[in-house]
């Protein structure tokens, strides 16, 4: 209670009434660079040394580190693994949040859930569950190897642990933004005869399209950055079932630094253009999206 | 306790939401800022609460001045237009609040508190709902808990914004009548900020009508609505009617003819006439006197009213006439008024 | 007053939108075949092990003491990040300040950085000869390759969970339940601790409940930095990982399988919380 009178009686006023609802200027100052330096410690400086790690020893060893050949194929990799998860998820995230949120029936309750279902599940069960349903020992697996078929410890299985992770993203980016937005829109364009596919086209997608950006770069995100699930169905067979996640393990185990964190910087530099990318929509869109905030 | 409001202004911006406002309280009155939105009522409120600070200017609590101190230590009993319940309190712990965070040296013992908000419960009629959380209430009952608790501290002075302001109409009118008499009981100086003058009128010892950051008028119901001070007042409260006259040898004319009202002593020139709409008298002839051609009549409850097209004018003057009389559309009306008002721009 | 009629049950309202049948016939079918199935391999799996055989491998003692090591460890870096998380949504929330957009873009700063990446990078922060670690270690403090180094991961892992689940709700606070507590002669620290963090008690707990969860899976960002020293730093997503390459798929489906159980018993838990909650207080996060 900041009380003395020997301030300007306006400015003076003005203080003691805003402390009414608001803290000291010393309580202030005091969060606000323990929040700093917080985020500083935890936050900024673990981004700060995947830079100066990758940087070390000049930019000539950085870019003879990411020219590596085995870096070249976990790069193709991470981005077909990509192509193919995130598509598959966004379709599931759009027929999902249609029909969880323009419709009302039984048990949408508990489908909600079973879609939230893989965040609460560990990424090395998530692998782990795959492995026990190709693996050799087990029913899938002899049946597909006779066939010729392989998943695990190739492609189809990495694209597998990847879609399961990624699984609840677009969707529970979309089901709020819809249930917001209610169904009047939709109601009004069938009235003046538009066909669903229409309906969908022309007013439900312009009315969500900031929120299913926002949720296909979350997705897109954990799809390229996914380490664990990966890790356990991908067998780590160098150039060819090599994420760059997985990548960046083995060249740091091997103590390979300089291009383990080149590596990372380019996974650095996707997480900070994912960040970019969504606060400029929370900034512009925020309205849009404003169901995403809460994860 | 009575207040003091000296001179205060308070600028927001460059925007002055009050102006050179100066109000005396007395000691256990119920008092109404009443005004429209922008008016600068509940600026007003928040500055005797102590939630705004003025730009200039002091208000006295007694003979305390009270601007130099903290909304804390200003020891007010504040009721929110939302009411601000703490959802996370039972409705004891609620109107305990105020007493349990005094500091231990100014606290009652434990048991008090406990008395004294139980004995405010059954005073706002909540008994045995001590144990409900604000959620599981009525938005009247919610407003009765917001009451419990302001009264809690023994306040010097009661401050309401807009208290009936969101609920529906029914439970107003009951919760407008039992505001009334919890003041007559406990006797807190009370002030209460409202837009509707049914409110204002119909509950306040006297009333501070407020436009544009300044007090039109102070008085009781009656001063207020018989006699207005100003346009605006007398615009704002009840129905009123305005026609453009002159005044010529203390007689008033429309356009080329006498009105049939004199106005002894009033300087000659153009003014305003106000007049309500209950306040004339019906003619049967017109030797001097305000004649219109009906255009639209209505019956709502006992009275009649009819809407009139006035000869000499393009205004639209509407009065009240008993509902027996006939005044279907196209007849010819006239009257005088026999209570009325001149304003000069 | 609406008056119910009797109605006959039915599956769904009925409606004018179409394509009911197509979006949730797509949802139901790749529900069931990217996540049932193999959950449901998984249960199953177990089951065939039989009781004894599963009582003897989850209650073997290195998995007890991963199992201890991944939930106390997810316990302390949740606590924590309740506390961070709190101070920083207020700071976010209430203060403008020089850099704020920034920092608060930062704080997601964990859901979109690979975990890989985020364990090398605190790993080398936090060893002995690292920008952190050699000023720790004069201290007698080491982070990494101990339990003390998983929690600082778990912390760097949860912390936008917390966040973000306070964040919105402490953007709806009323400021006239604030001012009613000042009306009533609260001081501002009584305003803040009897007001306003209890009122946000249900949010923090989802936080909390969100960022324990995640610590409890965890396993990219914590093996660089945990040392892996079994019986000590050995979190159980890692014995998973060690029963996997022994082909030991009995023990990994165990442990996989106890996981699993307390994590959906947490769940349940914390819904139960909140169900709770919000018919009490009419709200809940």
């Amino acid at each position: 209670m900041a009380h003395d009178a020997v301030a300007p009686a306006s400015s003076s006023t003005s203080e003691m009434v805003r402390s009414a609802t608001s803290e000291s200027r010393l309580a202030r100052y005091g969060l606000i660079a323990l929040s700093l330096a917080f985020v500083g410690l935890f936050l900024v400086l673990p981004l700060a040394i995947v830079f100066t790690e990758a940087l070390r020893k000049g930019p000539g060893a950085f870019f003879e580190a990411i020219a590596d050949p085995e870096t070249w194929a976990a790069i193709r990799l991470t981005l077909l693994v990509a192509a193919i998860a995130v598509p598959l998820n966004l379709v599931f995230g759009i027929a999902a949040a249609w029909a969880i949120a323009k419709f009302e029936f039984k048990g949408k309750a508990f489908l909600t859930t079973l879609i939230d279902l893989p965040f609460s599940v560990s990424p090395v069960i998530s692998g782990l569950v795959f492995v026990l349903l190709f693996g050799s020992h087990s029913l899938l697996g002899p049946w597909l190897g006779s066939h010729g078929i392989k998943v695990l410890f190739a492609v189809p299985g990495i694209v597998l642990a990847t879609v399961f992770v990624t699984f609840p993203f677009v969707a529970r980016e979309l089901i709020p933004l819809m249930q917001e937005q209610g169904t009047s829109d939709e109601e009004a364009a069938l009235s003046l005869g538009a066909s669903g596919w229409q309906t969908f086209w022309y007013v439900t997608l312009p009315n969500i399209k900031w929120g299913l950006l926002y949720g296909v770069l979350l997705c897109n995100a954990r799809a390229m950055g996914e380490f664990g699930a990966v890790s356990v169905v991908s067998g780590h067979i160098r150039g060819m079932t090599n994420t760059m996640p997985l990548q960046v393990e083995i060249l740091y185990n091997e103590y390979n630094f300089i291009g383990a964190f080149a590596v990372a910087t380019l996974l650095a530099l996707l997480a900070l253009v994912t960040l970019v990318i969504k606060s400029l929509l929370e900034f512009k869109f925020s309205a849009q999206i404003a169901a995403a905030r809460k994860h | 306790m009575e207040v003091r409001v000296q001179d205060i202004r308070k600028d927001f911006g460059r925007f002055p939401a009050l102006d050179k406002v100066s109000l005396d309280i007395r000691s256990g009155e119920l008092i109404a800022l009443l005004g429209p939105s922008g008016s600068g009522k509940t600026t007003l409120l928040r500055l005797i609460a102590g939630l705004e600070s003025p730009t200039d200017g002091t208000i006295f609590f007694g003979d305390d001045d009270a601007s130099k101190k903290t909304v804390q230590e200003r020891n007010i009993g504040f009721v929110f237009q939302h009411y601000a319940l703490f959802r996370h309190m039972t409705v004891i712990d609620n109107v305990a609040f105020g007493l349990k965070v005094r500091p231990s040296s100014r606290r009652p013992a434990a048991a008090d508190i406990r008395k004294r908000a139980e004995d405010l419960i059954d005073l706002v009629q909540l008994g045995g709902l001590e144990k409900r959380y604000p959620a599981q209430l009525s938005g009247g009952q919610r407003q009765r808990v917001a009451l419990a608790r302001a009264m809690a501290v023994e306040p010097n002075v009661l401050l309401l914004d807009e208290p009936f302001g969101a609920l529906d109409a029914q439970v107003r009118k009951e919760l407008r009548r039992w505001l009334r008499e919890i003041h007559d009981r406990t006797g807190h100086t009370t002030v209460f900020v409202t837009h509707d003058q049914d409110e204002a009128l119909e509950l306040a010892d006297r009333v501070v009508v407020m436009s544009k950051g300044r007090i039109e008028q102070v008085g009781t119901p009656d001063e207020i609505y018989d006699t207005p001070n100003s346009p605006f007042v007398f615009g704002f409260i009840g129905q009123s009617n305005t026609l453009p006259v002159r005044v010529e040898n203390g007689q008033l004319w429309l356009e080329d003819r006498s009105i049939g009202v004199s106005a002894p002593g009033e300087p000659a020139g153009p003014a305003e006439l106000y007049f309500r709409p209950h306040d004339i008298d019906l003619l049967d002839g017109c030797g001097g006197c305000l004649a219109g051609v009906v255009t639209l009549s209505r019956r709502v409850a006992g009275t009649r009213h009819v809407e009139l097209d006035i000869a000499g004018s393009t205004r639209r003057i509407e009065i009240e006439l008993p509902s027996d009389v006939a005044a279907t559309p196209g007849t010819r009306i006239a009257f005088r008024p026999n209570r009325w008002r001149l304003f000069r721009s | 007053m609406t008056i119910s009629l009797p109605q006959r049950w039915q599956f769904r309202q009925p409606s004018v939108i179409p394509g009911f049948g197509l979006a949730l016939g797509v949802t139901l079918s790749w529900l069931i075949l990217i996540i049932l199935i193999p959950l449901s391999g998984l249960a199953w799996r177990s089951s065939t092990l039989g009781w004894s055989t599963f009582w003897t491998l989850a209650t073997d003692q290195r998995t007890l003491n991963a199992l201890k090591i991944s939930f106390g460890t997810a316990f302390l870096a949740a606590l924590a990040n309740v506390v961070f998380g709190v101070l920083l949504a207020w700071v976010l929330v209430r203060y403008r300040f020089f850099g704020r957009r920034v920092i608060d873009a930062m704080v997601d700063l964990p859901f979109a950085l690979p975990t890989a990446v985020a364990g090398i990078a605190l790993t080398t922060l936090y060893a002995p000869n690292g920008w952190i670690g050699s000023l720790l270690t004069p201290l007698g403090i080491k982070v990494a390759f101990t339990p003390l180094g998983i929690v600082f991961a778990l912390i760097f892992v949860g912390l936008p969970f917390v966040v973000r689940t306070v964040q919105p709700i402490m953007e709806e606070i009323d400021r006239e339940v604030e001012e009613a507590a000042a009306t009533l002669g609260a001081t501002r620290f009584q305003t803040v601790s009897r007001v306003l963090l209890p009122g946000l008690a249900p949010a923090v707990l989802t936080g909390f409940a969100l960022a324990f969860a995640r610590g409890v899976g965890e396993y990219g960002s914590v093996i660089f930095i945990a040392g892996n020293l079994p019986y000590v730093s050995e979190i159980a997503p890692l014995l998973i990982v060690i029963r996997l390459e022994e082909f030991n798929y009995p023990a990994a489906t165990a442990i996989a399988a106890v996981m699993l159980m307390i994590s959906f018993v947490m769940l349940l838990v914390i819904n139960s919380i909140q169900a709770w909650s919000r018919r009490r207080y009419g709200y809940g996060a």
